[in-house]
Order: C-alpha cells, then structure tokens, then sequence
C-alpha cells in the first residue's frame, strides 16, 4: 500500500510543472495545550533548493520540520509536498525523509541494513539494493563499512550514514534537524560544507533546522528566521545580515549595534542625546516616531571622518586574531567596532582612549525598536 | 625474653607491618565472609541431597550415595507437583511478559489520562506483602465461586509477574531513542513493520529478561499459591508438606538441579556477552 503510495508520488512529481514549490505550508498553526508553537506560518519552499529555518530554541521550527515530516499534525492550516495535500498523512507515506539530531540509527542493524532499510520497504531486492546502497555508501565516503554497527562508527560518520540512509531513498525532500548539533566545532564546519556539495550533488531540496545563525548562513541558499512561531524574516544569507527589517532580526544574525532615536526628516534620525545621524536612502520609508538604526561593528571606523560621527571613549578591546573587537562607550549607550587586523604596524587603541566613530550612511538599516531593549 | 633484647624501633616496624597487612587484606578477607555467608546453605543443600540418611530426618550427613539423584521421584507426590510447577511458571512468565511489554510500551510512548496512576499501581503489587495478595486474592475467589485449583494458581501468578515484567521493560524502554521508531516510519514502514523490524528485536533482551525473571519467582512462589491452589500441590507446597514429617533427600537434589540450571544459564549469558564484547572491540 505504502509502496503504491510513494510509487505515485513519485510519477506525480515528475509531471508536476515547473515552479510548483516543493513544500508549501499554508496557514498553518500548532498548538501544544494552550502553547502556540507555531503561529499562523505559511511559507513556500521552492525545488532544489537548500532552505534553513533559523532560530532560538521554542521559536517552532523544529516543529515546523516534524509537521512537514509527518510526526506532528497542524492544529489549523494545510500543508503540501508539491500539489498534493498531505495532512492527516502518516511520515510512511509522505515522499520525504528526515535526519535526525541523535541520528537515529539503527543499533542492531549494519551500516548497509540501515540505509537499505527504506528500499526494503519499498520492495527493492538482490542486485538492485545491493547496488543502491553501496552507491549512496560511496557518496557519503563509507563505502567498505557496511557490515559494521553504528556504534562502531565515529559521530561524524554516523553522520553520513543518516545522510544516506535518508538520501538512497531520492525523496522529494530532505529534512535535517539540528543534523550537526552533536558534533565538534571542526568537524561541523566540514560537515556543513560537504552536505552542502552534497545537496549541490543530489539536487534534492534541504530543509535545515538549526540555531546556529553561521551554520544556516553558510549552508543555505534561503533562511526563514523564525521567532515565537512566526517567520520574522525571509531571504537570502546577505539580505538578512545586510538589511534586517527588525530587531530581532539584527540580533540573532551577526552582532548588530542598534541606536535609538526619532525621525528628523528624510534620511535623518536624531539620536538620543541630540545627535543627528543619515541613513540610507529610503530606509525610513514606513517608519515614523521612534525607530532604532543599526550599524554592523565592522563597517564602524574609528578615526576616519565618514559622514556620521559619533565620539565615544574605549571600554573594553578583544585581540581575536584576525580582527580587534573595541567596546566603545557613546552617550548613545555601548558600541561594538571590529577593526581588521590587515595591516601590521597600527597602533591599537587601548581602553580609556579617547576617538570618534565614524560610519557610511549607506552601511545603516532602520528597524522598529525592540519593546525591552537593553 | 626476647622481646627485651629487639629495639623500640623494630618493635614498632612489626606492629606497623602487621597493621598493614590487615589493612591490605580486610577487603578480601570481608568479601571471602560475604559470599560464605551467602554460599553456605546453598552449599549445604547440595551436600546433603547426596545424603544417606537414616530414618525420616535428612539433618545429619550419614554417608554418600547416587541414590537420590537415581531415584529423583522416588517420593510420591514429587513429580506431578515438579510438572505443576514448570506448567504454571511456563505459562505464567510468558502471559505476564506479553501482557508486561504491552503495558511498558504503553506507559514509556504515550501520554494517556491515568498514566501516572497505572505507574503507581504497577508497582502496588511489588509493595504488598504476599500475604496480603494471597489471602485477598482468596477473598476475591471465594466471592466469585471459582473452583481452586490449576486456573486460580495461574491467574494468580501472571498477576503477581506483570509488575516485574513492565519494570523490567520499561527501564529497556526509557532507555532508547524513541526518534528510532520515528526513522523507521519515516523511511517507509507502517506501525506494525516498526514494532516487527525496530521495536521488538530492541526490546528483546529486556523482554528475555523479564521472561526468566517471571519464570524465576513463579516457579519458587509459596505464599500466593498457598491460599489459591486448592487440591492441588506445587513444589514449593510439596516442600513445605514433606517438611513437616521430614523432608526427603530428593528435595534437595530438585533444589540443586534448578541452582545447577540457573548458574549454567546465568554463565551462558556472561559467555555470549563477553564475546559479543571482544567483537566489537
């Protein structure tokens, strides 16, 4: 049943036309109880690509990606895998297929019965599985581990063979939660980029759940950031760090310096202690009264005359190799500056300095001030 | 005498030798004390099932003999209760481990009204003292007018099992990744092919686990059979009989042969493990 099931998927998605996005979530919410984890969410995922949904934990995307899955119901909405609707559909008849954070393999079963497991399922035999399995083993860098047990295998490997116990499978999509949460900080950082050639490889759509910000930028093409069951943001990696549309936004991706103030004319913001500073053409468009201007710490400079200034005293410096990071204390509360260390020889300046910030109008973004805003 | 000629100083290394010797060896010599207290009566039931007693009374060794491991049942009444026993615990174990594994899975996966309050009654029947549960289980009978017999002593013992074998179980249970049964599904298996391929053979050594244990007490249990049997004569009840007018040799050489099974059993297991160990290193 199953079989026929997945089978006819499949011949579906194959005359699906072009452009029908390969997840579509319309509308959708979850309640636990009386805690809304996901709260009216609707989203499209577009074919081939790798999407991060991007967050603190609670925010509902793990949630997200286990309804999309199949292991939670949406209380209200609908969701759908290509054109066909698939709420109320248990995980074993939907076309795709997940990783897991523990990985979850298998612990009786060999490397190769874990990632044929799927295609036994589907009643694939003899030469044809055998033939499957060692290719995707291959792809993943296993091949000659098949007969060992998981707990045989190294984290990072067990790793892969999650990958490819999910991939063998060719599903519509892949779904990655938190896959490289239990790994060292080296080995993940090879792992991000070697699943991202392998989506690249694969062609499959990735849906990645992750809290790390650098991690999502890095892998993915597109991230959702999502907050308290909502997408706050969507776009591209430089989309969001360049041109956060809030302050949540600014926060969680990157370190952002967020400077209060009010509207004073076009392209003017006037700061708390009387200062008038530019932004970037057009950024206030849709702002009026109080608003918050963002500036990243390493396109502030101290000591260069850039068209806004701010004086400030040095706080605190933090020697990060490639780079100086200053705290600077302003009348308009505590700004973070990265210098880069690229040139040797520079004098650095020392806390209790006295030196003017200085930044390009065209390196601001404007943002609704947070409610608490420390 | 001699002590007046030794010198303070070497006086004092003895006594620190001496001290240090019984530090060194109060460990094994309390462990050796540990397990002859605890060995002893075992080892005296195995000597004297090889007794030739003389009269009714099979207290004071007499002299060696095969005879009453030749003539095992030699005592009337030994053998049918012998059968009784390995029928009612046979039986017994494998209903409380089906129904145990059923009631842990349940309790372990998902979240149902009363959940908490299955767990605490689960454990109710390892609370109680067996008397109580016998003579209220009497009680009950007596009021449903069920003939004693073989039945009552079987519906007696699965019940006193379940709670072993749900404990037994559920510890294996909470133990495991329940994303497992999650990635089962999601590669294509339904719930019956999950609980066939992922659930059941990872649940297998606790689920033998709780059967031997279940075997284990079923088989030995004298207070709830007492008050349940009826006519009938397990071994347990067997002994207690023969106890009274002097229990014969033949109990003991049954007492030794089920320890005998049970260590062979408990060596096969520590075998098998230490292998399975050595292979994945």
């Amino acid at each position: 049943m199953a079989v026929e099931e997945r089978i006819q998927q499949s011949l579906e998605r194959a005359a699906e036309p072009s452009g029908t996005p390969d997840v579509r979530l319309d509308r959708v919410t979850k309640k636990f109880d009386d805690v809304v984890a996901v709260d009216d969410l609707s989203l499209e995922i577009p074919r081939g690509s790798f999407f991060a949904l991007l967050g603190p934990s609670g925010c509902g995307k793990t949630t997200t990606l286990r309804m999309i899955g199949g292991f939670e119901e949406p209380t209200a909405g609908a969701i759908y895998l290509g054109e066909r609707e698939v709420s109320g559909t248990p995980p074993y008849k939907r076309d795709v297929n997940t990783v897991f954070q523990s990985y979850a393999l298998f612990p009786h079963l060999s490397i190769f019965e874990n990632v044929a497991f799927g295609l036994r399922r589907k009643g694939t035999r003899g030469g044809i599985l055998k033939g499957k399995v060692e290719e995707m083993l291959d792809l993943v860098q296993l091949s000659g581990y098949g007969k060992r047990k998981p707990r045989q295998l190294s984290g990072g490997q067990q790793q892969r063979v999650a990958l490819a116990r999910a991939l063998v499978n060719s599903p519509r999509v892949l779904l990655l939660d938190e896959p490289l949460g239990a790994l060292d900080l080296k080995l993940r950082k090879e792992m991000q980029l070697f699943i991202k050639r392998l989506q690249h490889d694969v062609g499959i759509t990735f849906i990645h759940v992750t809290h790390d910000q650098e991690e999502a930028m890095t892998m993915a093409d597109r991230i959702a950031v999502m907050n308290q069951g909502r997408i706050e943001q969507l776009g591209t990696p430089d989309e969001l760090y360049e041109l956060p549309q809030t302050a949540f936004v600014a926060g969680f991706l990157g370190i952002s310096n967020l400077l209060r103030g009010t509207v004073a004319g076009p392209d003017a913001v006037r700061l708390g202690d009387g200062t008038t500073i530019r932004v970037r053409t057009g950024s206030l468009a849709g702002h009026t009264g109080d608003v918050a201007v963002g500036i990243r710490p390493e396109k502030i400079r101290p000591d260069e005359q850039d068209p806004n200034a701010l004086p400030g005293v040095v706080r605190e410096r933090a020697y990060i190799g490639v780079s100086t990071q200053y705290i600077v204390e302003t009348r308009n509360g505590n700004v973070t500056v990265v210098v880069l260390n690229d040139r040797s020889g520079t004098v650095p300046h020392s806390p209790g300095d006295h030196l003017t910030l200085s930044w390009d109008p065209e390196a601001t973004f404007v943002v609704d001030p947070m409610e608490e805003a420390e | 005498m001699s002590s007046i000629a030794v010198p303070a100083r070497s006086r004092r290394n003895t006594l620190a030798t001496t001290l240090g010797f019984v530090r060194r060896h109060l460990l094994t010599a309390y462990s050796i004390l540990f397990f002859a207290y605890l060995l002893l009566p075992i080892a005296v039931v195995i000597l004297f099932s090889f007794n030739h007693p003389i009269g009714k009374f099979n207290y004071t060794w007499q002299g060696f003999t095969w005879d009453n491991w030749r003539y095992w049942d030699g005592v009337p009444g030994i053998r049918s209760s012998i059968v009784l026993s390995l029928q009612i615990a046979l039986l017994a174990s494998i209903v409380a481990t089906a129904l145990g594994t059923l009631i842990a899975l349940a309790l372990v996966r998902y979240g149902f009204r009363g959940r908490g309050t299955t767990n605490i009654l689960i454990f109710l029947p390892l609370s109680t003292p067996e008397i109580v549960l016998g003579a209220s289980l009497l009680t009950l009978f007596l009021n449903l007018n069920v003939v004693f017999g073989f039945w009552t002593i079987l519906i007696a013992h699965i019940m006193f099992c379940i709670s072993f074998a749900v404990v037994t179980v559920k510890a294996r249970l909470v133990g495991f990744d329940r994303h497992l049964e999650e990635a089962a599904m999601d590669l294509g298996a339904n719930e019956w092919t999950t609980f066939r391929k992922v659930t059941l053979p990872l649940s297998a050594p606790a689920i033998l686990a709780a059967l031997l244990l279940c075997f284990a007490i079923s088989i030995d249990d004298f207070v709830v059979t007492y008050f349940n049997s009826g006519n009938k004569v397990t071994f347990p009840l067997f002994v207690w009989g023969a106890a009274r007018i002097g229990a014969p040799p033949q109990v003991n050489v049954i007492g030794t042969a089920i320890f005998v099974i049970a260590i062979t059993v408990m060596l096969a297991n520590v075998l098998v493990q230490m292998r399975r160990a050595k292979r994945v290193s």
